[in-house]
C-alpha cells in the first residue's frame, strides 16, 4: 500500500489540510464540557444571568466555527480520496495496458478487473474515512483524559483507567470477530458455489432428477453460514452492553472521586459535571474508531493487491537482434520452440518453416498440439524461448511490436467483438479506413448478408456480440483483420462455426485478394487447408510433418489419422 | 418516490412480514425487551443526575446518600446491559433465520423454475439475487431491527423524561430538533442526482473494464492500448467529477445535523441554567443535576434522528433488494407434473412425435408441425450448421420445454402424462458443453446412480474408454475435479459424461457428436464410446460424421431453427435439396 502513495503527491495539500481542520473541529468539541462547567459555577452560582446568555452563545459559535472546520475537511478529504483514486486507476490501466500475452495469462484477467472496480472503491472509500477520522478519534478520546486532568488529576485517574479497559473490551472483540467473518464469507462463497452450478448445470441435473439431493446438499451449505453468522453475531453483540458497563462504572466511580473532592473543597460541581460529559465522549469515539480501522483493514488489503498488480513488471520493448534469417521469406521460423513459464513442458518445439510472401499455410493438430501458440509467436504475443521467430528476416524480438503488429491481421480463436457500431468495431483494423474499403473487406470475409441483415454499419453490437451468431461474429473479426489490408494474415480456427459452402467461398476470395497476403490459417479440419501451399502438422508440441496435402497424405502417419477419421474413411463409403 | 413504487414496496414488505411470522414471539419478546432496555438507559441520567445534585459544594456533600444512589445505578447498568446483549442475540437469531428461510425459499424455487426463465436470465444475476441481495436484506433487516424500533422509544422516553424534569424545556429542545431532520432531508434531497450520476458513471466504467480488460488480448493484437486507455480517461475523468460532488455533498450531512445538535444542546443549556437561576432558593428548585441530565437528554435525543434517517434510506435499499429475491420465488414454476402421472418404467424407446409445434417466442415460429415415428432402437441423427437449434429438439425430448400444438409421446403415453423424473431418468443425454460438478471423479460418475458399486463404476468408465486416464489422475477416481471440469481436456469431460450414462443405461439416448475441439485419438475413442452405447438403444444424435448420418434410420436436417428435410440418407440426396447441398460441400472433394 505504501508505494500507492506517490498517487497522492498532488493531493499533499489536501491531505494535510483535512485531518488538520478535523481536529481543529474536535478541539472546539473539547471546550464544550468546560463551558457548560464554568455556567454551572459561575453562572448559575452567582445568578448572573448576562454570563449564562454569553457563554451560551460562545457555545453556538464554538457550534459554528466547528462546521466551518468540518466542512472545509470534508471537502478536502473528498477531493483528495477522489482524486487519488483516479489517478491510481489511471495508472494501473495503462500499467496493464503494457502487459504481455504471457502475463495477462499468468496474472488472469478476472482478477485485474475486481483489481480496477471494486478493489478502487474500496481504497477510495477507506482513503476517504482515513483522512476524516483517523486523527480525530484518538485525539478526541485522548483530549477528553487531558482536559480531565487538567480539571483534578486525580478524578482523571478513571480516565487513565477506562481508556485501556474499554480498548480492550473494543479491539478484543474486534479481533475475535475478524477471522470469524473470513469463515462466514468463506461459507457464503460455498452457498454461492452451489447455487451458481446449480444453475449452470441445470440441464444435467434435471436429466439425472438431482432436484431433491441438491436442495438437501444446499440445505447443509446454508445451515452452516446461519450458525456461523449467529456466532459471530453472539461475540458482536457483546461490545455494546460490555462497553455500556464500563463507561458507567467509570462515572460512577468518578462521581464518588469527584463527591469526596468536592466536600474536600478541591474541585467544584460544575468540574464534576464536566468530567462526566468528558467520559461519554469517550465512548462513542472508542467505537468509531474500531469501526474504522475495520474499514481501514480492509482498505488496506485492498490497496496491497493493487500494489502488487501494478509491481508486475511490464512492458514489451525491442531486444537486441539476433541473427538475420533470409529477407526473402515472409516468416520464417527456425528451431523456434516456447514454454510458458509455469508450466514444466515446452509447449511448442524446434519448428522450422519457410513462408515466401503470398503463400498460404495451414497449420492443423489436435486440442492443445500448439497451433495457436505457433501463430501466436508471429506477432510477439509470446516471444520464443528458443530458436528464432523472423519476419522479412528480422528476429520479431528486435522489431518493436507496434509497427510489427500494424502489419498483421488477426481473427483470433475467440471472436470477440465490442459494443459499438459494426463500423467502429471494423475500424479496429485500420483506423483510416473509409466505408469503401471497409465494405470491401466486409464482402471478402463473406460478411456483407451479416451487415445487411444486422442493417448497415451503423448497426450496433451489443456487449460480447451478443445479437449475433456465432458464425456472424466469426466472419466479422475476419473482415476487421483485413480491414487493415494486412501483410500477414493469421485466421486461427474462425471459421469454425461457418457452414462448409460458406467456409470454402470464404478460402476462395482469400486467394483472390489484390495486396496477396502471407496468410496462416489454423483449423481442426483438413477440408480447410488441403489446398494451401504448405500444410504444418502439430502434435502434442511437436511438428509432425510440414508438406503439401499430397505429400503429407503420402508420409505423415498423424496427418493421415485425421484426415481419414474426417474425410477419406467416410469418402470411400459412399 | 412514485406511488406504483411504494405500493411495490408494500407488497415487498407484506412478504417480508410472512416470512417473519414463524417468528412472532421472539419478535414481540425483542420489542418488548427492547423497550425495558430504553427504559433502563434513560432512567440513569437521572439518577446520576440526582447524585450530582448531592454535591453542591464543600461541607455540601451527602456522600452516604451519593454511595446508596451509585450502587442502586450499578445494579440498573448491568441489567441493562444482560437484557441489551439478549436483545441483539434475539435479533441475530430472527434475522439469520429468515434469510436462510429466504435462501432455502429461493433454492426450492430454482428447481422447479422452466428451463425458459432460467435460459433466458444470466446465472450470475439469478446468482447475485439468491447471495448479494439476501444478504443486503439481511443488513437491512438487523439494522432495522435493532435500531428503527429502539430509536423510536429512544426518541418517545426521552421525551418523556425531559417532560417530566421540564416541560419548558422540553418544548425548546422539540421545537429545534426537526431541524435535523430538515437539514439531513434537504442535503440527501440534493445529493441524490449527484449519486445518481456517480452510479451511473460507475456502471459505465465498469462495463467498459469488464469488455476491454476482459479481451485485452484482442486489444493488443489490433494495437488499441492508447485509443482504450483515452477512452478509459475520458470515463475515469467524468466519474472523478461526480464522485467529488456525490462525496462530498453527502458527508456534509454529519456536520450539519451535529451543527443542530450543538444548537439544541446551547439551547437546553441556556434555558436550564436560567431557570436554575430563577428558580433558585424557591420551594422547587430547578437543580444542577436536573440540568446536567437534561444535557444529556439533549444529546441523546438528536441521535436517533440521524439514525433513523440512516435506518431508512438503508431498509429503502434493503426493501429493494428483497423484492428481487421475492421476484424470483414469485415467479410462476414449470407445470407440476400432472395428479395421474405415470412412473415410466424401462421405456423400450418408442417415441412418436405429432403435429408438434413450438417456438420460443411467439414472434418468431420455430418448429411447425413436426411428425416423427420413431421405434424402439432406431437412430435419428439431426443434421445442419452450427446453431441450427438442435438443443430446441432435446428440450423437447427431455421436456426442459413443453410443447405449445401437438404432443410427444414415449410408449404411446403423452410425456405430459409422465411424471418428468421417470422420462428423463429413461433418456441418457451427453451434449458437447458437458457439465461436470465440482467434487470428485466418483462422485460425478455416479451423479445419476448414487449407489453403484466400484465394480460398476470401473466397468462402466472401462466401457467409455475413460478408465485409463481416469486412473492416470492424481488420485484416480478421488481426484478433485473443479467446476467445469477443472484441469480435465473437453475430450476427457466427454468421456466422463459417457460413463455416467454407461453406468445407468437408460434406454433412450440423446447424443452430441464431438466437432472440432476434441483431438483425433479422443474423438475415436467417443466415437466408439458411443457405438457401444447405441447398441439397441433408441437414440437421437446430433450428428457430423457421415457414418453416423448415413447409417441412422432418420434424419432431421435443421436450419435456423427449423426443420427443413426429414427422410433417409438416400432419398434426401436423391431431393437435391438443403441436406444435399450441405452433404455436397462438406464431404464431396
Amino acid at each position: 500500500m505504501r508505494k500507492l502513495l506517490i498517487y497522492l503527491r498532488d493531493y499533499r495539500r489536501e491531505s494535510v489540510l483535512g485531518p488538520l481542520f478535523k481536529l481543529l473541529e474536535a478541539g472546539f468539541e473539547l471546550i464544550v464540557p468546560l463551558v457548560v462547567a464554568a455556567i454551572i459555577d459561575h453562572g448559575i452560582g452567582a445568578g448572573d444571568r448576562g454570563y449564562i446568555l454569553r457563554m451560551c452563545l460562545v457555545l453556538v459559535a464554538l457550534g459554528l466555527v466547528g462546521l466551518l472546520c468540518s466542512v472545509t475537511a470534508q471537502y478536502f478529504a473528498a477531493k483528495a480520496s477522489v482524486g487519488f483514486v483516479a489517478k491510481l486507476r489511471h495508472a494501473l490501466y495503462a500499467h496493464i495496458q503494457r502487459f504481455s500475452y504471457q502475463t495477462l495469462d499468468r496474472v488472469g484477467v478476472s482478477t485485474l478487473i475486481t483489481r480496477m472496480t471494486s478493489d478502487m472503491n474500496q481504497v477510495q472509500t477507506g482513503l476517504n474515512l482515513t483522512l476524516r477520522l483517523l486523527l480525530r478519534s484518538p485525539f478526541v478520546v485522548f483530549g477528553a483524559m487531558i482536559m480531565a486532568f487538567t480539571i483534578d488529576s486525580r478524578a482523571a485517574l478513571w480516565f487513565a483507567a477506562a481508556i485501556p479497559a474499554l480498548s480492550v473490551v473494543v479491539f478484543g472483540i474486534m479481533l475475535i470477530s475478524i477471522p470469524l467473518y473470513k469463515k462466514v464469507q468463506e461459507l457464503l462463497d460455498r452457498v454461492l458455489g452451489a447455487t451458481r452450478e446449480n444453475l449452470t448445470g441445470v440441464r444435467a441435473l434435471r436429466a439425472f432428477g438431482k432436484e431433491e439431493s441438491e436442495i438437501s446438499a444446499f440445505d447443509e451449505k446454508n445451515e452452516a453460514l446461519t450458525a456461523m453468522q449467529k456466532r459471530v453475531g453472539r461475540i458482536s453483540a457483546a461490545m455494546n452492553p460490555l462497553t455500556y458497563v464500563i463507561i458507567n462504572l467509570m462515572i460512577l466511580l468518578l462521581i464518588h472521586t469527584g463527591a469526596v473532592r468536592v466536600q474536600a473543597g478541591i474541585i467544584t460541581q460544575g468540574a464534576v459535571v464536566a468530567l462526566y460529559n468528558y467520559m461519554s465522549q469517550i465512548l462513542v469515539e472508542l467505537i468509531k474508531l474500531a469501526n474504522l480501522i475495520i474499514t481501514i483493514t480492509k482498505s488496506v488489503a485492498c490497496g496491497n493487491r493493487i500494489q502488487r498488480v501494478l509491481e508486475i513488471p511490464a512492458g514489451e520493448t525491442a531486444q537486441e537482434a539476433g541473427a538475420a534469417g533470409d529477407a526473402a521469406c515472409r516468416v520464417q521460423f527456425i528451431h523456434a520452440g516456447i514454454r510458458y513459464s509455469e508450466a514444466g513442458d515446452t509447449s511448442l518445439t524446434d519448428v522450422n518453416l519457410a513462408v515466401r510472401p503470398g503463400e498460404t499455410v495451414g497449420v492443423i493438430g489436435g486440442t492443445g498440439s500448439g497451433k495457436t501458440t505457433l501463430v501466436n509467436l508471429i506477432p510477439r504475443f509470446y516471444e520464443a524461448t528458443e530458436g528464432q521467430v523472423l519476419v522479412d528476416g528480422q528476429d520479431v524480438r528486435s522489431i518493436d511490436p507496434s509497427p510489427l503488429r500494424q502489419r498483421i491481421g488477426i481473427a483470433p480463436q475467440k471472436a470477440v467483438l465490442f459494443q459499438s457500431s459494426i463500423r467502429e468495431n471494423l475500424r479496429w483494423g485500420n483506423g483510416e479506413a473509409d466505408d469503401d474499403e471497409i465494405m470491401r473487406a466486409v464482402r471478402d470475409a463473406q460478411a456483407a448478408d451479416v451487415v445487411e441483415a444486422k442493417g448497415g454499419l451503423d448497426a450496433m453490437i451489443e456487449q460480447g456480440g451478443r445479437n449475433l451468431s456465432g458464425g456472424q461474429r466469426q466472419r466479422l473479426t475476419i473482415a476487421r483483420a483485413l480491414v487493415r489490408r494486412p501483410d500477414i494474415l493469421i485466421l486461427d480456427d474462425s471459421s469454425s462455426a461457418l457452414d462448409f459452402a460458406t467456409d470454402a467461398a470464404l478460402r476462395k476470395s482469400l486467394r483472390e485478394l489484390d495486396y496477396h497476403p502471407t496468410v496462416f490459417i489454423v483449423s481442426q479440419r483438413t477440408s480447410s487447408i488441403q489446398h494451401a501451399d504448405q500444410i504444418v502438422v502439430l502434435d502434442d508440441g511437436r511438428v509432425a510433418g510440414v508438406g503439401t496435402h499430397a505429400q503429407l497424405l503420402a508420409d505423415c502417419p498423424v496427418y493421415q489419422e485425421i484426415h481419414a477419421s474426417q474425410f477419406r474413411k467416410e469418402a470411400a463409403q459412399v | 418516490m412514485s406511488k406504483p413504487r411504494q405500493k411495490a414496496d408494500r407488497g415487498t414488505l407484506k412478504t417480508v412480514l410472512l416470512y417473519l411470522k414463524p417468528y412472532w414471539a421472539q419478535a414481540l419478546l425483542s420489542v418488548l425487551l427492547s423497550a425495558v432496555t430504553v427504559a433502563l438507559t434513560l432512567y440513569v441520567p437521572v439518577l446520576i443526575g440526582r447524585a450530582i445534585d448531592r454535591i453542591v459544594g464543600p461541607g455540601q456533600v451527602e456522600l452516604s446518600e451519593i454511595l446508596r444512589l451509585l450502587t442502586r445505578i450499578g445494579v440498573i447498568v448491568a441489567a441493562t446491559a444482560a437484557v441489551q446483549w439478549l436483545v441483539s442475540t434475539i435479533n441475530n437469531h430472527i434475522t439469520y433465520q429468515v434469510v436462510r428461510d429466504v435462501r432455502d425459499q429461493a433454492f426450492r424455487h430454482l428447481q422447479i423454475l422452466p428451463l425458459s426463465y432460467i435460459d433466458a436470465h444470466p446465472v450470475g444475476g439469478i446468482v447475485s439475487s439468491v447471495i448479494a441481495d439476501v444478504d443486503q436484506f439481511a443488513d437491512g433487516l438487523l439494522l432495522g431491527f435493532t435500531q428503527l424500533f429502539t430509536g423510536a422509544v429512544t426518541i418517545l422516553g426521552t421525551l418523556g423524561f425531559m417532560i417530566s424534569i421540564r416541560p419548558g424545556i422540553a418544548a425548546v429542545v422539540v421545537l429545534l430538533t426537526p431541524l435535523s431532520f430538515v437539514v439531513a432531508r434537504f442535503i440527501a434531497t440534493h445529493t441524490y442526482s449527484y449519486f445518481k450520476q456517480q452510479s451511473e458513471t460507475r456502471a459505465e466504467q465498469t462495463a467498459f473494464i469488464d469488455e476491454m480488460l476482459g479481451n485485452q488480448k484482442v486489444v493488443k493484437a489490433f494495437g488499441q492500448e492508447e485509443k482504450s486507455l483515452e477512452r478509459f480517461d475520458e470515463i475515469n475523468g467524468r466519474l472523478e467529477k461526480c464522485s467529488l460532488k456525490a462525496i462530498f455533498y453527502s458527508s456534509l450531512t454529519n456536520p450539519c445535523t451535529r451543527f443542530v445538535n450543538n444548537l439544541v444542546y446551547a439551547g437546553v443549556a441556556l434555558s436550564g441554567a436560567l431557570v436554575c437561576v430563577a428558580t433558585a432558593g424557591t420551594a422547587a428548585p430547578f437543580t444542577v443535576g436536573a440540568l446536567s441530565a437534561l444535557l444529556s437528554y439533549a444529546n441523546q435525543y438528536t441521535k436517533p434522528f440521524n439514525e433513523i434517517s440512516g435506518v431508512v434510506t438503508e431498509l429503502q435499499n434493503a426493501l429493494a433488494c428483497a423484492s428481487r429475491v421475492f421476484k424470483l420465488i414469485a415467479q410462476p414454476p414449470q407445470i407440476p407434473d400432472a395428479a395421474d402421472a405415470r412412473e415410466l418404467n424401462e421405456a423400450s424407446g418408442q417415441v412418436e412425435i405429432s403435429g408438434v409445434a413450438f417456438s420460443y417466442t411467439p414472434d418468431r415460429p420455430l418448429i411447425e408441425n413436426l411428425n416423427l415415428h420413431v421405434q424402439p432402437g432406431q437412430r435419428v441423427a439431426i443434421v445442419g450448421p452450427t446453431g441450427c437449434g438442435k438443443t430446441t429438439l432435446i428440450n423437447l425430448l427431455m421436456r426442459f420445454y413443453d410443447v405449445d400444438r401437438g404432443a410427444i409421446a414415449v410408449e404411446g403415453t403423452d410425456i405430459r402424462r409422465i411424471t418428468r423424473r421417470s422420462l428423463r431418468a429413461n433418456y441418457g443425454m451427453v451434449l458437447q458443453e458437458t457439465w461436470l460438478k465440482a467434487g470428485t471423479v466418483r462422485e460425478n460418475l455416479t451423479l445419476g446412480k448414487p449407489d453403484a458399486t466400484e465394480e460398476e463404476i470401473v466397468a462402466a468408465c472401462r466401457a467409455a474408454h475413460a478408465h485409463g486416464f481416469i486412473r492416470r489422475l492424481p488420485q484416480g477416481y478421488d481426484t478433485f475435479i473443479g467446476e467445469d471440469g477443472g484441469q480435465l481436456s473437453q475430450g476427457q469431460k466427454q468421456l466422463l459424461c459417457i460413463a455416467r450414462i454407461m453406468l445407468c443405461l437408460p434406454p433412450m439416448l440423446i447424443l452430441d457428436e464431438a466437432t472440432s475441439s476434441i483431438d483425433t485419438r479422443t474423438e475415436i475413442r467417443i466415437q466408439q464410446a458411443f457405438d457401444t452405447l447405441m447398441r439397441g438403444r433408441t437414440t437421437f444424435i446430433v450428428a457430423h460424421r457421415l457414418s453416423t448420418i448415413r447409417e441412422a434410420d432418420i434424419i432431421l436436417v435443421m436450419r435456423d431453427g427449423h426443420i427443413v428435410e426429414q427422410g433417409k440418407h438416400e432419398e434426401l440426396l436423391k431431393k437435391n435439396g438443403f441436406y444435399a447441398k450441405l452433404y455436397n460441400s462438406q464431404f464431396a472433394a
